[in-house]
């Protein structure tokens, strides 16, 4: 048989019907939903008087708007309770599970499938959101769509889809102490930019990535879609299978064995070939930073800021000035040192309770700086929960942060959690564009280690630093 | 969907490189239930001033840009989220369609599905196009979808790519959901398969 790469073996596994000279029609196994991509899509099914044709395939939260204080001091504005409101009405109207705004099993899109067991080794999975990536991680080939391909999925369960290219990028050696998954993965967007890989899908191999666990791989394909790519993914191991193992909504018993057998397929062939490689090493690499207004604009964070003439190409010239302006930083500069305003540790790409953990461990025993707002924001309730039986949160309190109830929060900032105009935030999430933490609000990317160290001392700072103190 | 046959209009340039998604319509304009009226709002945060009014330096204010239905677009345009938003808000404005050196995946798959045309030059046809276009405003661009061109002054004239499918959905006015539907039989057959 023909040797495959790991993408080839689950497209192949879902093809419906391949017309010459036409897209795929693919079959999607996993359909995640939340309020601010769907409502357009329902609207669609309702002026065709169509039905959802599998509703127990699709899955809904409530994660972008919502608001991360506790119940009591909740403030939703009027467009976001409609938008909220209108999930609801169409869950219930068309039969879709929804674990809705206060639920105990609430919390980002992006969190909550793999932790309740719905995301799995080599099913099809889509969402209204880029971010979709991240179940990639699991060996499940994993993208977002825009709110016409939600109307599709709910109405046909299938998509139209152009078969994309493959991109190995492969991790070797052992990263240093300090050196997340994070970082790799701003290492990888550093290198490439943020067009790099628009058109493929990427599998991630190497020693650095077997060595992830299953979080700091969600950490690394999550951010896949910032690299340009459509999708990243992991071939599924040990790692994978113990993570899922008796998670809610995973084969139990008997069917697990049998589940597992048929996972174990999925891994790219000896023999088979991408259509391109990239090749980082882990070793070489230090805690990674953002400078500028994509996330394609890292460095290592010692290093000093480029200067335009780093750049050979006049347009790039243009964009890396504007850049400089936005960010109001001195090009050629160390960024170390910068006064920052805010720390946001949070989001689909780092809000897991690995990531509590190191946030926890650099904060611990330690004091925000003066003046510096810090918002910690898990990912889910769950998270939310085993934090707080391991007394993370009073870790986090006791230094002087913000302790939240989940959402997407000041990742996105439509939920009241935003920068001010002109602020400086070190930020766990994956983008750093304008105004993407609030209007004027800028962002530096970085690790949770990183984001802890900048509250502790108010300026961007080395964690290693502190690491080792 | 509206059908795509050809367009010729006068163009906005807007040579900035990687233009995401967030640019195109901040998150704050997605609270939204309906996909219309995102046209006010497209560039928000370049094209107002602080109290609301029309910041007269930005390139979508001037008047020369008005009745415009093509963007010329610096590369890598629409990256980032996979908002629908971002060319509901384009349509919104007017704008058909859109040249570039290069289109982020998402962003790319959702115009096609709304009617707004994702026109992939070769840098050099792009410089000249951006040259023109800035020198003079009044300059017209053609795009041709049958032959897949692109004509500008002074006898330019270069093709683009898009897939067979995209291009007859365009030029027929065709959506693509009910070609999906069409595999309805098909699409059973699989489902029994598996289970
Ligand atoms: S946390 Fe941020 S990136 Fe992730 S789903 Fe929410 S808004 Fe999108």
């Amino acid at each position: 048989m023909e040797p495959k790469t790991l993408f080839q073996k689950v497209w192949d596994d879902h093809v419906v019907v391949q017309e010459p000279d036409r897209p795929a029609v693919l079959y999607i196994d996993l359909h995640l939903i939340h309020e601010v991509t769907s409502p357009q899509a329902f609207t669609g099914l309702r002026e065709r008087g169509l039905e959802v044709r599998r509703p127990e395939k699709t899955i809904a939260t409530m994660d972008h708007s919502t608001p991360t204080l506790p119940k009591s001091l909740w403030v939703i504005d009027d467009q976001a309770k409609a938008q909220l409101r209108q999930l609801e009405r169409n869950c219930e109207e068309f039969g879709i599970e929804l674990f809705p705004l206060g639920d105990s099993r609430n919390g980002i899109v992006h969190v909550i499938g793999p932790e309740r067991g719905f995301t799995q080794p080599g099913k099809t999975i889509v969402c209204g959101d880029s971010h979709t990536s991240t179940h990639g991680a699991f060996g499940a080939l994993a993208f977002g769509i825009g709110t016409s391909e939600v109307e599709h999925v709910l109405a046909t369960q299938c998509l139209l889809q152009r078969k994309p290219r493959t991109l190995e990028v492969r991790v070797d050696g052992q990263a240093m102490p300090g050196v997340t998954a994070k970082d790799i993965i701003l290492a990888l967007c550093a290198e490439i930019g943020t067009g790099g890989a628009t058109g493929y899908v990427i599998e991630y191999t190497g020693s650095a990535i077997r060595g992830l666990d299953m979080e700091g791989r969600m950490t690394v394909c999550n951010m896949s879609i910032e690299a340009g790519a459509r999708a990243g993914m992991i071939a599924p191991d040990e790692t994978t299978f113990d993570y899922l193992k008796e998670r809610e909504r995973v084969p139990q018993g008997a069917d697990w064995d049998g589940a597992v057998e048929r996972w174990r397929q999925l891994r790219t062939d000896e023999g088979a070939t991408f259509d391109k490689t990239v090749v980082i090493d882990a070793s070489k690499l230090e805690p990674m930073i953002t400078y500028g207004t994509n996330p394609g604009m890292g460095m290592q964070i010692s290093e000093p800021m480029p200067t335009t003439d780093s750049f050979d190409d006049p347009s790039q010239q243009a964009a890396f000035e504007k850049a400089m302006g936005y960010m109001g930083l001195e090009p050629g500069t160390q960024l170390l040192g910068k006064k920052i305003d805010v720390v946001f540790i949070g989001s689909c790409t780092n809000s897991r309770i690995g990531d509590l953990r190191m946030a926890a461990g650099v904060l611990s025993g330690r004091k925000v700086a003066d003046g510096v707002r810090t918002l910690v924001v898990p990912g889910s309730h769950d998270i939310k929960k085993q934090a707080e039986a391991e007394g993370l949160d009073l870790i986090f309190k006791e230094a002087g942060a913000e302790w939240r109830e989940p959402g997407c929060s000041m990742c996105i900032a439509m939920n009241g959690d935003n920068l001010e105009p002109g602020q400086y935030a070190v930020s766990t999430s994956n983008r750093n564009f304008e105004g993407r933490q609030g209007k004027g609000g800028r962002t530096f990317l970085a690790s949770p280690l990183t984001a802890a160290a900048a509250a502790v001392t108010g300026k961007v700072t080395d964690p290693r630093s502190l690491l080792l103190s | 969907m509206a059908k795509f046959t050809t367009l010729t209009s006068h163009a906005v340039p807007l040579p900035a490189e990687n233009v995401d998604t967030d640019q195109i319509i901040p998150a704050r304009f997605l609270k939204v239930t309906d996909k219309h009226g995102l046209g006010d709002s497209l560039f928000c945060d370049w094209r107002y001033l602080k109290d609301g009014s029309n910041n007269p330096d930005f390139v979508l204010n001037e008047p020369a840009s008005q009745g415009a239905q093509i963007l010329v677009a610096g590369n890598n345009f629409g990256s980032g989220s996979s908002r629908e938003h971002a060319p509901w808000a384009l349509v919104g404005w007017g704008f058909r369609a859109i040249i570039s050196t290069g289109f982020a995946d998402i962003f790319k798959s959702n115009s096609l599905k709304n009617g707004l045309l994702p026109v992939e030059v070769s840098p050099e046809v792009h410089k000249a196009l951006m040259e023109a276009v800035q020198l003079d405003r009044s300059t017209k661009i053609t795009i041709d979808l049958q032959t897949q061109s692109v004509t500008g002054l002074d006898g330019l004239e270069a093709t683009f790519p898009i897939d067979e499918f995209s291009k007859h959905c365009l030029l027929e006015g065709i959506d693509q959901l009910g070609y999906l539907l069409s595999f309805d039989d098909q699409i059973t057959r699989y489902e029994q398969q598996r289970t």
